[in-house]
């Protein structure tokens, strides 16, 4: 691409808060960094109060904390960002596991994570294998202006550290703001709870992302370390996927790409996105 | 346009890499006029230029893999078959067969002068370059230049050299020149002579970027994002006997065993449709009867079509019109593949049990499995070793393969029965063959605990067999046409049967192309398109997959 990155002015993206940076990682330097477009720099003070000025405009833009990472609005700041109750629990491990860097947009990242059927291909021996290939039938659906999509089972060849046999593993996922997505995936040593799994997806330009990887998990063995560096190899098995991908936008006529029933999930998503206006780091709909 | 632009013109041809860009089980990444370009050689070396894109999420080809005779992509092992490009399996859809419509897009390669050579034209069949005759051509260093074509091009013409340049206009401000040379040096000489003529290039290309760089740059060229057409032809249609649109010649005609003849099938025009393992095609007499044959091809292998055909003692004309009235050098119409027979690639292990001529769809998922390394055995029941088929193709499978020749009923259902008692949760097994041994295999299969689902038989659909108590009747509300949908079929096979012309893209409820309104009656959903307000609404329907509720279905057509 040549000149400069468009500043974003899709109203639907603006109004949103967006992910900048992870809590631990401010400097009282600060740093600098995009979003949407536009040179930003971030950083706290001493008293440990974070702040975000757009270095185009001159001018300091709203701010808010959660799930231990730092968000910015450039237009008008909703009142709350969506909610993770897990992340309230106690005895959760909340982490950040990266913000890395990667030459694609927004909505690629997205639906590249809540895709299932690359598990055996890019992923092979720890999240599938061939040839247990198959993604079995699931529901996605908009729920509460959300997207989710329940039911997600896939044979998984390493389902815990204690496991010496695969075994389908459950999965839900939500995609709660158009470059935000989770995943849900049973605690291996307590059923009845979930892993919370995140990717917060920061669009420097439409066809630049970083991606802040979160971590909300219950387990009292690993360490952050541990942690943090399996989250970053799957995410570095899955980066240059993304960075091969053409056009890098996200194309919104279904008929640019061929989706199958697999994709479920990503044709609500992209329908999601037309219903919400979006334009900013998508090719839309003819 | 004027004189100096048409080395951007996109009907002419151009070199796109020296041939030993696409070395064995390689994927070569060109660019030409701005277009990215997956070049591959399968092993019976076929060239295959094609866009460099998975048509199912974007990602590049050329970071797949060349298995051979198919191409697969990295991300989510989509494979497609060499020559057309047509999409063959799909993994995680292991029962489903793919849609013919899932095809690439595939551009027409040459190697001549040590080069391979491609067009991206639409504009109907071109003459290849001209051939420089350059028969023993020592293909040079290729170099790329930081310049526009045209500018290159000019000044190569002025520059004195022994070879002959070639310039490929990568876009607008970027080019390669290939050179190749009028005779292969000697040994000895060929290190130095490589060397001379690097440094001239070399010298070329300085000179040339200089000049460019006081130059405007160039817009880059752009490249339209294309839709995936539907298309009309090459879309599975179970019923459809005027279904003929491909013609073949009959390339050989032998005989393969005891009354069998095997046919070779050749394309007349285009390249024929990518055979999937399993899939059957429509084989138009001359004597105005049609007969189905399975494809012996294994998965992706389209360069010619084999059938088998068994001379049929009680032949009502169709296979005794094969055997003695067919001759090498006929030209046949047949439809394009259907696969009813879809084979998982997904199993543990998988069983092959093939009786007599049974043998033909059996062959090409023995092939197939055997290619890509996945378990499988293949049992082929004959009278005698004359009787068995393709015998020497059976014999390359070496220890997959296993023959029975000569068993009496009794000792073909014990052998079956042996057969069938190993089995696992992730084994399947394939059966074609005679009537008695499919209800032998089947009552076996029960017996010995085989899911339903994990045992498939072959089977041609037939007009006359069609359960009446899930079929319905199709009104259109615009045309008045009023059309009957059988068990088995499909609305939008149907609507197309009676010349209504339909849109399709994916044809697994996944793309919403095929929706229609729905006037009255209450669909059926059973895609994956519609959200469920739609759903409930009821006024649309995915015409690929879901059927009427209701006896009768109104659409808006």
């Amino acid at each position: 691409m040549s000149g400069s990155p468009r500043a974003c002015a899709d109203p639907a993206i603006l109004n949103l808060w967006h992910p900048v940076a992870a809590i631990p990682e401010l400097t009282v330097a600060g740093d600098t960094s995009m979003l949407l477009g536009s040179r930003i720099a971030y950083g706290t003070n001493d008293g440990l109060e974070p702040w975000v000025r757009r270095l185009d405009t001159d001018a300091s833009v709203p701010v808010r904390i959660e799930f231990g990472f730092l968000w910015a609005c450039f237009g008008d700041p909703p009142d709350s960002l969506f909610e993770i109750p897990e992340a309230a629990e106690p005895d959760r491990r909340i982490l950040n596991a990266g913000s890395i860097k990667v030459a694609t947009s927004a909505p690629r990242a997205v639906e590249n994570f809540l895709d299932m059927g690359h598990f055996p291909y890019v992923h092979t021996g720890i999240l599938g294998e061939e040839p247990r290939t198959e993604v079995v039938e699931y529901r996605a659906a908009l729920e509460n202006d959300e997207v989710w999509a329940r039911d997600c089972q896939f044979y998984q060849p390493v389902a815990s550290a204690a496991a010496d046999a695969g075994q389908m593993t459950d999965y839900t996922y939500r995609v709660p703001h158009p470059y935000c997505v989770l995943l849900y995936k049973s605690v291996p040593t307590d059923p009845s709870r979930r892993d919370v799994i995140g990717l917060f997806v920061q669009a420097m330009t439409e066809e630049t992302i970083r991606a802040h990887n979160f971590i909300c998990m219950v387990d009292e063995t690993t360490s952050d370390t541990g942690l943090r560096r399996f989250q970053q190899m799957i995410f570095s098995q899955d980066k240059p996927i993304l960075e091969n991908q053409h056009p890098k936008r996200l194309p919104l006529d279904p008929r640019i790409e061929t989706p199958i029933r697999a994709d479920q999930s990503a044709i609500v998503y992209r329908r999601w996105l037309i219903d919400m206006g979006v334009t900013y780091a998508v090719i839309p709909a003819a | 346009m004027t004189d100096d632009n048409q080395i951007l013109d996109a009907d002419r041809w151009f070199p796109i890499g020296r041939t030993d860009d696409a070395p064995f089980r390689h994927v070569h990444q060109a660019k030409l006029l701005g277009r990215e370009l997956a070049v591959w050689r399968a092993d019976d070396g076929f060239v295959n230029v094609w866009d460099n894109r998975c048509l199912h999420r974007g990602v590049r080809l050329t970071v797949g893999m060349n298995e051979g005779v198919e191409l697969r992509c990295l991300y989510h092992g989509w494979r497609y078959a060499s020559r057309t490009g047509g999409c063959t399996y799909i993994p995680a859809h292991p029962a489903d067969a793919p849609a013919q419509t899932i095809c690439n897009r595939t551009f027409p390669a040459v190697e001549r002068d040590g080069l391979i050579w491609t067009t991206l034209g639409d504009n109907g069949p071109h003459e290849p370059p001209p051939e420089a005759g350059l028969d023993n051509a020592f293909a040079l260093r290729s170099l790329p230049f930081s310049a526009a074509p045209d500018l290159v091009r000019r000044h190569l013409e002025a520059t004195d050299s022994s070879a002959r340049f070639f310039v490929q206009p990568v876009d607008a401000h970027e080019c390669v020149v290939h050179s190749v040379l009028l005779e292969t040096p000697a040994a000895d000489e060929q290190i130095s002579t490589w060397r001379h003529h690097a440094d001239t290039l070399t010298g070329v290309r300085d000179e040339v970027e200089a000049i460019a760089a006081r130059l405007p740059t160039p817009e880059p060229l752009t490249v339209a994002l294309e839709r995936i057409e539907p298309r009309e032809q090459g879309v599975p249609m179970p019923r459809a006997r005027t279904d003929a649109q491909l013609r073949v010649t009959i390339a050989r005609k032998w005989t393969t065993a005891t009354g069998v003849v095997a046919l070779e099938l050749e394309s007349i025009d285009d390249p024929l449709p990518a055979p999937q393992p399993g899939s059957h095609i429509d084989v138009h007499l001359p004597n105005g009867l049609v007969r189905q044959y399975s494809l012996t091809n294994r998965s992706g292998d389209a360069a010619n079509y084999v059938i088998g055909v068994k001379l049929e003692p009680e032949s009502r004309g169709g296979s005794s019109c094969v055997h003695d009235v067919l001759r090498e050098g006929d030209v046949v119409a047949i439809s394009a593949p259907r696969n009813n027979f879809t084979l998982r690639r997904d199993a543990s292990h998988t069983t092959l049990i093939a009786g007599g001529i049974g043998l033909t769809p059996l062959l090409a998922m023995a092939e197939t499995l055997h290619d890509s390394g996945l378990s499988y055995t293949l049992h082929a029941f004959a009278q005698s070793t004359d009787h068995l088929a393709f015998a020497d193709r059976i014999a390359d499978l070496g220890e997959g393969a296993v023959t029975h020749l000569g068993a009496s009923p009794a000792e073909t259902g014990a052998a079956l029965d042996t057969i069938l008692a190993a089995r696992d949760d992730d084994s399947h097994v394939y059966i074609c063959g005679p009537g008695p041994m499919l209800d032998a295999a089947r009552t076996n299969a029960e017996a010995h605990g085989w899911p339903d689902a994990s045992v498939h038989f072959e089977y041609f659909r037939n007009d006359t067999e069609i359960d009446d108590s899930t079929s319905f009747t199709l009104s259109l509300a615009r045309s008045g046409l009023t059309l009957s949908v059988g068990a088995g079929e499909t609305i939008l096979e149907v609507l197309r049967s009676a010349g209504v012309a339909m849109p399709s893209s994916c044809e697994q409820g996944a793309c919403g192309t095929c929706v229609v309104g729905v006037v009255s009656g209450t669909p059926l959903h059973q895609d994956v398109y519609l959200n469920p307000s739609e759903r409930a609404a009821g006024d649309r329907i995915a015409t690929c997959v879901s059927r009427s509720a209701d006896t009768e279905l109104v659409l808006d057509l």
